[in-house]
């Protein structure tokens, strides 16, 4: 997940690039989308008005799909995205009971961002991890047989991570 | 080259999260450091199955299966098992008859077990093309293309009895000749990978071990219906089966075996991969079409079946995973020795994601007509901790529970419908005492409501006047006459509702409604929730006699509503207790009750 921000121009090439890149394809709408996400971070209003443009689909229809699709969000999301499991598996495992602290650790609900900006709440439906279960995902990295009273720690660690990054950035810089 | 030995590392997604990719890394620095690269050949392969004990490696030919493995055990491997010939003892899988070093075929989460459709996963690497071959892999699609007629394929499956595996149990070979006698310009075949059903994987541990196996069977299907052209529609929260594929795709290619006249027969068919947005209706076969066409994933009404009217209006076979990944077994080794497995009605094997209370959970896959007994007991290894068995579900959202009366019922398509479940895709979540089966219905309406696409009213408004009413029981304000009222609302749903999603949704209350009765009366006339799952029905007390007054239950408490001196007892204020049940899991004198 990328939340880097890039100036009006080079998101708009970065945009322009993924729609010719992808256009020809027969339903290129929702591949379109997911790339634009997966670059951008979250699809904004500047961004479907774009697609909808360059693709000749009136833009209502562009926002039908994206609300109709829980991958797509319009709002940035933090650096991190939290997402706990709360397929079957892991909801009779103690997945509720992960959630719970975790919203209380956080101090957020789900759907919302950390006003630092650093963690989002989302849940899933299965991450076909199950057999681990319960399973929390954060970005990519899925963390397993997660009892409630090791999420301060886990939160922690990307808490450094999110340091270490700004500290090298600041070095470079 | 030949190498002396093997090192299989699991590279599923279970094991993957549980660093076996830094095994993998580690064992391969370390035969470097120790010089004994060529002599031993270090492979990743596809899921084991037993993801409970991962992650495992498995070393050849000594069979040796190492299981709980952590990165720092790569030297201690290489050293004493590769160069000194004596295997690591300790990390050796210790089954509870004997501890002596045992073939994974032996071991008992093995033994009853049948392997058609996860027979790579484990074995090869999933990202060399050449070890698929090597297991006898494109051999069908190649005997197809030089020596059957699309008849003489469709004949085959006919006589297998292959039955699709995404849940409804369609036969396949009816589903591909519909789509073959169409006539139009232009056909496709897609393989329905959305699996959406929550608590299974066996779909995603099929794509992640053994790719190549639904290329070659969507090649040999395009071929029988007369397309060119594919799509996989995969789940986008399956980011490692998505590169394994796209891995296997460009090298099918590069050996002819996708694109332009595949194996010199003339035949032409390629595949493109298209991932799922996050909407449990898009693995509705209508409603995956609708996606694919980049719309709204909503469902369409049905007749036209997409056999005849499909993605872009054209004749489609889609299938699902597993039932593309027995193709090929079937067309090489023969529909009769296909049909020689399983029962009457339902032939071959079946993949189930064994979850929940259960010791040995991971991917089983079993003759049709197994009994439950031998899947929970046999293979499964019990229920986690020694507590007591209550009910399995399966089919997931679409399903019900099996009760441990029905526990020796064999497995198939017709049985399971008789209990008022369904086989569904596979999932298979085992269920102990301290489940409570109102809770259970109300966690899968919840998700079906969640997921509902409110096309259609039966759904959209049945589905959450029914969630409402399972609410309010679990709660303790459900009087008697919900429960008819729920009857009323499931059959109105399964009769007029639009599709599956809405059709089948009241079946998992139904269900436990039909065993568990007694536990929905429970909540309903006596304000109780036997298993203490449901909050506002519990109450937690403390026994004066047994409490030694230590305070850690008072300091815990997150509302401060535990008061008493130094050693005496302690009281819980149940007014302002909010049931979290902190003081009962911290108070190590069992002196806090739950009821
Ligand atoms: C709500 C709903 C969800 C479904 N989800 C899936 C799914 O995730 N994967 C799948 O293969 N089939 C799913 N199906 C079944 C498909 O509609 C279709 O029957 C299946 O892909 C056909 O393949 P098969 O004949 O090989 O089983 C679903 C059906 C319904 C009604
Ligand atoms: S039954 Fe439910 S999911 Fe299916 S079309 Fe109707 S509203 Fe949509
Ligand atoms: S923790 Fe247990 S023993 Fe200690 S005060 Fe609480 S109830 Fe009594
Ligand atoms: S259940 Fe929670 S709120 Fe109630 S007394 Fe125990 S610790 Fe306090
Ligand atoms: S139910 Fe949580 S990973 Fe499957």
């Amino acid at each position: 997940m990328s939340s880097t921000l890039y100036t009006p121009t080079e998101h708009q090439d970065l945009l322009m690039n993924i729609i010719e890149s992808l256009k020809e394809q027969k339903g290129a709408l929702i591949p379109i989308l997911q790339s634009a996400q997966d670059s951008l971070g979250y699809l904004s209003e500047e961004t479907l008005k774009t697609i909808s443009r360059e693709l000749s689909i009136p833009y209502s229809e562009v926002t039908g799909v994206v609300s109709f699709y829980s991958y797509f969000t319009t709002v940035p999301r933090g650096e991190f995205v939290v997402r706990v499991c709360l397929g079957t598996a892991c909801y009779v495992r103690g997945g509720k009971e992960v959630l719970e602290e975790l919203k209380k650790l956080l101090d957020i609900q789900v759907g919302d961002t950390t006003p630092d900006r650093l963690f989002s709440l989302e849940v899933g439906r299965c991450f076909g991890a199950c057999g681990l279960a319960p399973v929390v995902l954060v970005n990519d990295d899925i963390h397993q047989r997660v009892k409630p009273t090791e999420l301060a720690a886990i939160l922690a660690q990307y808490r450094v991570q999110h340091s270490e990054k700004e500290a090298a950035e600041g070095a470079s810089a | 080259m030949n190498f002396k030995q093997y090192i299989l590392v699991c590279g599923g997604t279970g094991c993957e999260s549980s660093k076996s990719d830094e095994i993998y890394r580690n064992l391969l620095s370390a035969a470097e450091s120790k010089d004994v690269k060529s002599d031993v050949q270090i492979l990743k392969t596809g899921c084991f199955g037993l993801c409970e004990k991962g992650p495992i490696v498995k070393v050849l030919p000594d069979e040796s299966f190492y299981v709980h493995v952590k990165p720092e055990d790569a030297t201690e491997i290489i050293e004493e098992h590769v160069i000194k010939g004596r295997e690591v003892k300790r990390l050796l899988y210790d089954t509870s008859d004997s501890k002596a070093n045992k073939a994974m075929e032996n071991l008992d989460f093995y033994q009853k077990q049948f392997r058609i459709v996860l027979r790579n996963c484990g074995v090869i690497n999933p990202e060399d093309i050449d070890e698929y071959i090597a297991r006898d892999g494109y051999a069908a699609l190649s005997k197809v293309l030089s020596e059957m007629t699309p008849d003489d394929v469709i004949a085959e499956l006919k006589i297998s009895g292959l039955r699709g595996r995404g849940g409804a149990g369609f036969p396949t070979w009816l589903k591909w000749n519909l789509t073959k006698e169409v006539e139009s310009d232009q056909k496709y075949v897609v393989c329905n990978a959305d699996e959406g059903d929550p608590g299974a994987y066996m779909d995603r541990s099929t794509l992640e071990g053994d790719p190549h196996s639904l290329i070659e069977a969507m090649a040999i299907a395009a071929y029988t219906i007369g397309a060119d052209y594919g799509y996989i529609y995969i789940r986008a929260e399956y980011p490692l089966a998505i590169n394994r594929l796209k891995i296997a795709m460009e090298q099918a290619r590069g050996y002819g075996l996708l694109g332009k006249d595949i194996l010199g027969s003339g035949f032409n068919f390629d595949l493109e991969i298209r991932l799922g947005a996050g909407a449990f209706v898009c693995g509705e076969e209508t409603a995956l079409i609708a996606s694919l066409e980049g719309e709204r994933g909503m469902p369409r009404p049905r007749p036209p079946f997409p056999s005849v009217k499909g993605v872009f209006g054209k004749p489609t076979v889609i299938n699902n995973v597993e039932t593309w990944a027995n193709v090929p077994v079937i067309l090489h080794k023969g529909g009769k020795w296909f049909a020689s497995i399983g029962t009457e009605d339902s032939k071959g094997t079946k993949v189930f994601a064994l979850t929940g209370k259960i010791n040995n959970s991971g991917l089983v896959e079993v003759p049709m007509g197994t009994t439950l007994r031998e899947i929970v007991y046999d293979i499964g290894g019990g229920i986690k901790d020694g507590k007591k068995f209550k009910a399995v579900q399966t089919g997931g959202p679409s399903g019900g529970v099996i009760t441990a009366d029905y526990i020796d019922t064999p497995i198939d398509y017709a049985s399971l419908q008789k209990l008022g479940s369904i086989m569904g895709s596979g999932g298979m979540i085992i269920m102990d005492e301290d489940d409570c089966m109102v809770d259970v219905a109300k966690f899968y309406l919840d998700f079906t409501v969640d997921e509902s696409c409110g096309k259609c009213a039966p759904c959209r408004v049945g589905g959450k006047t029914m969630l409402h009413l399972l609410e309010g029981i679990t709660k303790g304000k459900g009087t008697m006459d919900d429960i008819e009222k729920m009857k009323k609302i499931a059959l109105g749903m399964s009769k007029a509702s639009l599709c599956g999603l809405g059709q089948t949704a009241p079946n998992p209350v139904l269900s436990t409604l039909r065993y568990f009765e007694d536990e929905y009366l429970a909540h309903i006339q006596e304000k109780r929730c036997p298993a203490g799952k449901c909050k506002d029905l519990t109450v937690y007390e403390i026994i004066s006699d047994k409490c030694i007054g230590c305070g850690l239950c008072a300091r815990r408490c997150p509302v401060s509503c535990i008061s008493g001196e130094k050693r005496q007892p302690h009281v819980i204020d149940q007014e302002k207790c909010i049931k979290c049940g902190e003081c009962y899991s911290v108070c190590k004198f069992e002196a806090v009750s739950k009821k």
